[in-house]
């Protein structure tokens, strides 16, 4: 068979395609922005004015840590009522589940076939050559 | 010393200097790495509790040991620039080189940004400490970058014998800090009995604290970028990456035993620099300075080594066509890929200047999560393709398939923590890398060519 000779790109061309992945990356780095609200973190009681150390449910030795580090009880409690939430939305599991391996499947596919090509200008073509 | 190229073709061309040796590639890993240890682990403690980011800190260890064993086999073999993207150009085909080229420069590049941003933050943290309120960290970011950059412009030689000093320096300041905690006397310094609680999540906290568990090692794998500057690839990359993996499991080991000794979770989970608030627990002042210079040194170490590794990557893809040829040049008098290096400095900045640093580390940590997938199936189609008697290797792991499984299993789980934290942002990257597939396949694969995608001297794989 033939080798495939390549085209050559011209400055302008190579300084698009640079330019292009460029916006590519910016564009998938808002889009979450645009989505809805990623952070799964919720303040329960943000209603609640004053705090305790006991109704904090702190310890002796953790609060004292707490005031080595500047904190008082009101500023701990931001931190400590601070919760994330695992909710799993299963649809949404399956449908990311499904572009991961899609991808994977996608790319491995493609690659294979890309390879015979690469393997057979390197080695020539592999029904004359003689078994290694 | 130079480096001979290796096809007829390119006998014209300027090739890069071997001149490191297995303390630069430990230097280069451990460099690259060291920060998550001064900040960035702790986010696992927030998601799972303590204990939680202990397991997560071990379970990713496993992960990283396997990514060490992998990627010493593999190249100790393919000894090139570019590291994981020339196996995937040898061993599974183009179009998955592109992609693992592309999670190489976002994974290091982000890196970068996130590295300098925290230099910013500590000047401005020093300036406000000393009576100089409001400092823009800004100015130290472009600094930060631009330095480091020139640098690495001027030789690799002299960049990874600076991350070898500044890393081993932060290394050494985590182990003055846990000599510091009197560890022989519990309950003196430490108080685990007091501060430890139970999974505040149950067992699902764990999981998803695996995502922030990366950070005690992510960019371990970069050691791969200096195959083709290293004097015996074969000795130094199996040397600097596993020493450099066992230093990672020591470092974080001790980060979380100091830490969760000291803080109470809920703060450790949210603290900017914990390991620095360890030290100002414990009321040392000579320790508080050791800890502020090593995180400064640990974030510098890390953007430098991002650079040099970044660099290398999007260089070897401008070598190779995937990306503009402009790109695959090299100074003709440093020996270095400089017009990538000079390429990535303003794209480094910009990531920095987004406002977005969540999405940032995020796009980094997930690039990297899918280079270690590809890892995996690197490897048994490399075992497969060309078994053990048929070439040379440098070095072989053990255990092989496991490994191999074990990786790949723990990606899936590192994914399903993503999603638990960041679903959002894992479908957009991942609409990212099907995007840039396709435009691959469509428009840069035409100049590609087909033949010199081919370099090692081995035999005709197995099965082609």
């Amino acid at each position: 068979m033939s080798n495939y000779i390549p085209k050559i790109q011209p400055k302008r061309g190579q300084l698009f395609d640079s330019l292009f992945i460029l916006v590519l990356v910016y564009v998938s780095l808002y889009i979450p922005l645009f989505l809805e609200s990623d952070t799964a973190s919720v303040e329960e009681t943000a209603i609640v004015q004053s705090h305790s150390w006991e109704s904090l449910g702190v310890s002796t030795v953790e609060q004292e840590q707490w005031q080595k580090l500047g904190y008082d009880e009101q500023a701990a409690a931001e931190i400590i009522n601070d919760k994330f939430d695992y909710t799993i939305d299963p649809l949404m599991l399956i449908i990311t589940a499904l572009v991961i391996i899609g991808y994977f499947f996608f790319m491995l596919r493609v690659s294979k076939a890309q390879y015979r090509e690469v393997i057979a200008e390197k080695f020539g073509d592999s029904s004359r050559e003689t078994k290694q | 010393m130079t480096a001979t190229s290796t096809t007829a073709e390119n006998t014209q061309r300027i090739s890069m200097l071997k001149v490191l040796n297995p303390f630069h590639v430990w230097a280069l890993g451990v460099g690259i790495v060291l920060v998550g240890e001064f900040m960035g682990w702790n986010f696992s403690v927030a998601k799972g509790g303590a204990y939680g980011a202990l397991i997560a800190c071990w379970v990713i260890g496993l992960l990283y040991s396997c990514v060490a064993m992998i990627d010493s086999e593999v190249t100790s073999t393919v000894a090139a620039a570019g590291g994981q993207y020339t196996q995937a150009k040898h061993i599974i085909g183009p179009l998955m080189a592109f992609n693992v080229g592309l999670y190489l420069v976002m994974a290091y590049t982000m890196l970068e940004a996130a590295d300098a941003l925290i230099v910013g933050d500590l000047m401005s943290a020093v300036a406000a400490a000393t009576g100089y309120e409001g400092l823009s960290p800004q100015p130290f970011v472009v600094l930060t970058i631009a330095f480091l950059a020139w640098l690495n412009y001027r030789g690799v030689f002299m960049t990874l014998t600076l991350n070898f000093v500044i890393t081993l320096f932060a290394f050494m300041a985590i182990i003055a800090l846990f000599v510091g905690t009197d560890p022989l006397n519990p309950g003196s310094v430490l108080k685990h009995s007091d501060l430890l609680t139970e999974l505040p999540y149950g067992w699902i906290g764990v999981v998803a604290a695996l995502q922030f568990g990366m950070w005690y090692y992510l960019g371990i794998e970069g050691t791969c970028q200096a195959a083709e500057e290293v004097r015996s690839a074969g000795r130094a990359i199996p040397l600097g990456t596993i020493g450099g993996i066992l230093t990672l499991l020591v470092a974080a080991t001790l980060t979380w035993y100091i830490s969760t000794g000291l803080m109470p979770w809920q703060y450790l989970g949210q603290a900017t620099t914990p390991l620095y608030d360890a030290a100002s627990i414990i009321g040392n002042p000579s320790l508080q300075v050791v800890l502020f210079i090593g995180t400064m040194f640990a974030a510098i170490a890390s953007a430098n080594g991002c650079i040099n590794d970044a660099a290398r990557a999007w260089f070897s893809m401008g070598r190779d066509r995937y990306m503009p040829t402009w790109f695959g040049a090299i100074h003709p008098h440093y020996r270095t890929p400089f017009r990538s290096i000079i390429f990535l400095i303003p794209i480094a900045v910009s990531f920095a200047f987004t406002g977005l640093l969540d999405q940032v580390i995020t796009f980094s940590i997930l690039s990297g999560l899918l280079g270690y997938t590809f890892m995996s199936i690197n490897m048994i189609k490399f075992r497969k393709m060309w078994p053990l008697d048929v070439i040379k290797r440098g070095y072989i792991h053990p255990f092989h398939p496991i490994p191999a499984l074990v990786l790949l299993g723990l990606c899936s789980v590192v994914y399903f923590a993503t999603f638990l934290g960041y679903g959002a942002s894992l479908l957009s990257i991942m609409a990212f890398y099907i995007v840039a597939s396709v435009w691959f396949v469509m428009r840069r694969y035409q100049f590609v060519k087909r033949g010199d995608q081919f370099t090692m001297p081995w035999p005709r794989p197995k099965g082609y």
